[in-house]
């Protein structure tokens, strides 16, 4: 028998792991939910199953499936200007039914603010409405460059504390062995998802960079089970023979220019956002989004993980912003930047027109602000991102010296 | 032979026939934007006396550049509103224009190429759009609302965060009694403190030059200039850079 794709192996996977946490349920086992970057590997070690809203909600999305469930959230008072991911997962916590598959209700609460503030609200309402126990990690903005000692003693203190009441509420030992192991596998899948999105830096690349964004559901997922490792080491030996062969990143056209998408993507407009920069040659070849699941540590090192997730980039200072995307210009020959006003995410915009400034004035690459939406279908319109983006392919051809 | 450049806006459709040495031989101009008829060719060639055998090339621009059956090329409206703004005011460095839906500001270098451009969000405030519903609550046509501005001793602030604001705060305005001429002013200063805080997204460097069918009001440019600190230039026929430089670039792909 043929060995499975990665991609195949990615469908399989996530069937089950939705699968499975239904299943979980029924059997009467504990279920947890958690922010997409959280310190997963606690509730692994503890055997806990967990599901993820985000995930759940930009998959919501994705299908183009997200009004109503907007429409429930806003119904009950949540106002439009709270991020679509909360809307869509306070939605569906009361109508618990989607055509993208469905996540049983949560009997804890799993919550790292390390990627927004918004969750602490967000995941505080749904522990309160359903009465369950909420874990959080509170991890304060980093304003300095470099992510101080003191937030890293803060975090692993919270790790500890939050070790101890998952031994309170499930009744469990916490098994240090086995913790170590999962901060192995952990760390061993986040290399292999760095090293698959590295393979994108070849140029043509063979990576057709809006794959990130599909892959990202296992690395959200799945990144603390050894299935998870092998996803991204089949995916990234996937590409690198497409690199071999001097393949890019589509059979029917050619890369003409290469550009890094900032934020979160548009989940309803995927392939319309796609099918427009493909017809213009471009190809996304990284972002800065994704990268937020490298999370690297030794194994059995607490402040080194500690310090991984103090470290998330949408954390860091306005200097860490440029300097991340003037290095991934560098690294990927990119042309472009395109930055993703993304309505939800007041966090990840406050600072977008500052950074794109900085960055075209260190790098020289043209970039491009669109509005769109994470998961609201309301706040994008195709014809304004075409011609946005249609003019940043003129720029860049200019630049080049290609055509007028 | 000569070289058709259509620019099909939100609120209307623009055409501009260009021959050989790149002068203009003929302008087109109809107050409908995306819904224009599909023939818009045909009309366009029909209404200027031009046989269709007469054009060697025809490129597209606009909001409904791709309503244009029988152009050789689609280009984005910025790079030719840049095309058509250096050949109307060669120096131009800094361009401004405000068309139906949109607004930008783009920065070229010393060879008019586009070196950055910023463009409004979504919302349709700071654009044609904003002072077209805002003159109809006044009762006013557009073309009114700077003569109606210049009787205005008195400066009152009028939101510029959002039309739908805008518009129930003109209401209660003219419920309280507030003059028109007050709030045409108010409203210039409005859409001009919008722009200006988008064009200061890029370099401005002078000559700024200012495009799109609102150039034509002369109190908003003078409230733009005023608001940037700069003198802005408003050639004859604004409204026509963006077709003009579709024409120009038609010229220059044959």
């Amino acid at each position: 028998m043929e060995q499975e794709t990665s991609k195949q192996m990615l469908d399989r996977l996530l069937a089950a792991h939705y699968s499975e946490a239904e299943a979980a349920k029924r059997e009467g086992k504990l279920v947890a939910w958690a922010t997409s970057i959280s310190p997963q590997e606690l509730l692994e070690t503890m055997g806990i199953t967990t599901v993820y809203p985000e995930n759940h909600a930009a998959a919501i999305g994705a299908r183009k499936n997200a009004e109503g469930f907007l429409a429930r959230s806003e119904a009950n008072g949540y106002s439009v200007d709270i991020c679509s991911y909360a809307r869509v997962n306070l939605g569906y916590m009361e109508l618990l039914s989607s055509p993208a598959g469905n996540i049983p209700l949560p009997d804890l609460i799993f919550c790292c603010s390390n990627i927004c503030n918004t969750v602490i609200k967000w995941y505080e309402n749904i522990a309160k409405e359903l009465g369950v126990p909420m874990i959080l990690f509170d991890m304060p903005f980093n304003h300095t460059y470099e992510v101080e000692e003191g937030s890293v003693r803060y975090m692993k203190a919270q790790i500890l504390s939050a070790i101890r009441r998952l031994e309170e509420i499930t009744g469990a030992r916490f098994d240090e062995d086995r913790f170590r192991e999962v901060m192995r596998v952990s760390t061993e899948t986040a290399r292999w998802w760095k090293q698959a999105s590295l393979v994108a830096a070849a140029k043509p690349s063979p990576m057709n960079g809006f794959e990130l964004f599909n892959y990202m559901a296992a690395i959200v997922c799945m990144r603390g089970k050894a299935d998870g490792t092998e996803i991204f080491r089949r995916w990234a030996a996937e590409l690198e023979e497409k690199k071999a062969r001097g393949a890019g990143p589509w059979k029917d056209a050619e890369e003409k220019y290469r550009i890094l998408w900032d934020g979160i993507a548009c989940w309803p407009y995927l392939s319309d956002t796609y099918k427009v920069l493909k017809k213009y040659g471009i190809n996304m070849v990284t972002s800065t989004y994704p990268d937020s699941w490298t999370i690297l540590y030794e194994a059995g090192d607490l402040d080194g993980m500690a310090r991984a997730y103090s470290s998330n980039y949408v954390n860091r200072n306005l200097d860490f912003g440029v300097n991340n995307i003037a290095g991934l210009v560098e690294t990927f020959s990119l042309d472009g930047v395109i930055f993703h006003s993304n309505r939800s995410c007041k966090f990840m915009d406050f600072r977008q027109l500052e950074t794109a400034r900085q960055v075209e004035a260190r790098t020289g690459v043209p970039t491009v602000l669109f509005d769109g939406d994470q998961t609201d279908p309301r706040a994008f319109s195709l014809a304004q991102y075409e011609t946005r983006i249609q003019t940043l392919a003129e720029t860049m051809a200019a630049r080049k010296g290609v055509g007028a | 032979m000569k070289y058709l450049g259509v620019d099909i806006g939100s609120s209307a459709s623009k055409a501009v026939i260009v021959d050989n040495e790149g002068v203009v031989v003929a302008r087109w101009l109809k107050h409908t934007g995306v819904g224009v008829a599909t023939d818009v060719i045909e009309t366009v060639l029909a209404e200027t006396g031009t046989e269709a055998s007469e054009i060697a090339c025809t490129v597209a621009t606009g909001y409904g550049r791709k309503l244009v059956p029988g152009a050789d090329e689609e280009i984005a409206e910025l790079s030719c509103h840049a095309k058509g703004a250096r050949a109307l005011v060669p120096k131009t460095r800094t361009i401004i224009d405000i068309g139906g839906q949109d607004a930008k500001a783009i920065s070229l270098d010393g060879y008019g190429r586009i070196q950055s451009f910023a463009m409004n969000d979504k919302c349709a405030a700071g654009t044609g759009r904003f002072l077209e519903v805002m003159a109809h609550v006044l009762g006013v046509g557009t073309d009114a609302l700077p003569d109606l501005a210049a009787a205005s001793g008195t400066d009152i602030r009028i939101s510029n965060t959002c039309t739908v604001f805008a518009e129930s705060e003109v209401i209660s305005q003219l419920a309280g009694g507030g003059s028109k001429a007050d709030i045409a002013k108010g409203i210039h200063a409005s859409v001009a403190e919008r722009i200006a805080g988008l064009a200061k997204r890029v370099d401005i460097v002078p000559v700024v030059c200012m495009t799109g069918g609102s150039a034509n009001n002369s109190a908003l440019a003078a409230c733009i200039g005023k608001e940037l600190g700069a003198e802005i230039v408003v050639p004859e026929w604004p409204q026509m850079a963006g077709a003009l430089g579709a024409a120009l670039y038609a010229r220059a792909i044959l």
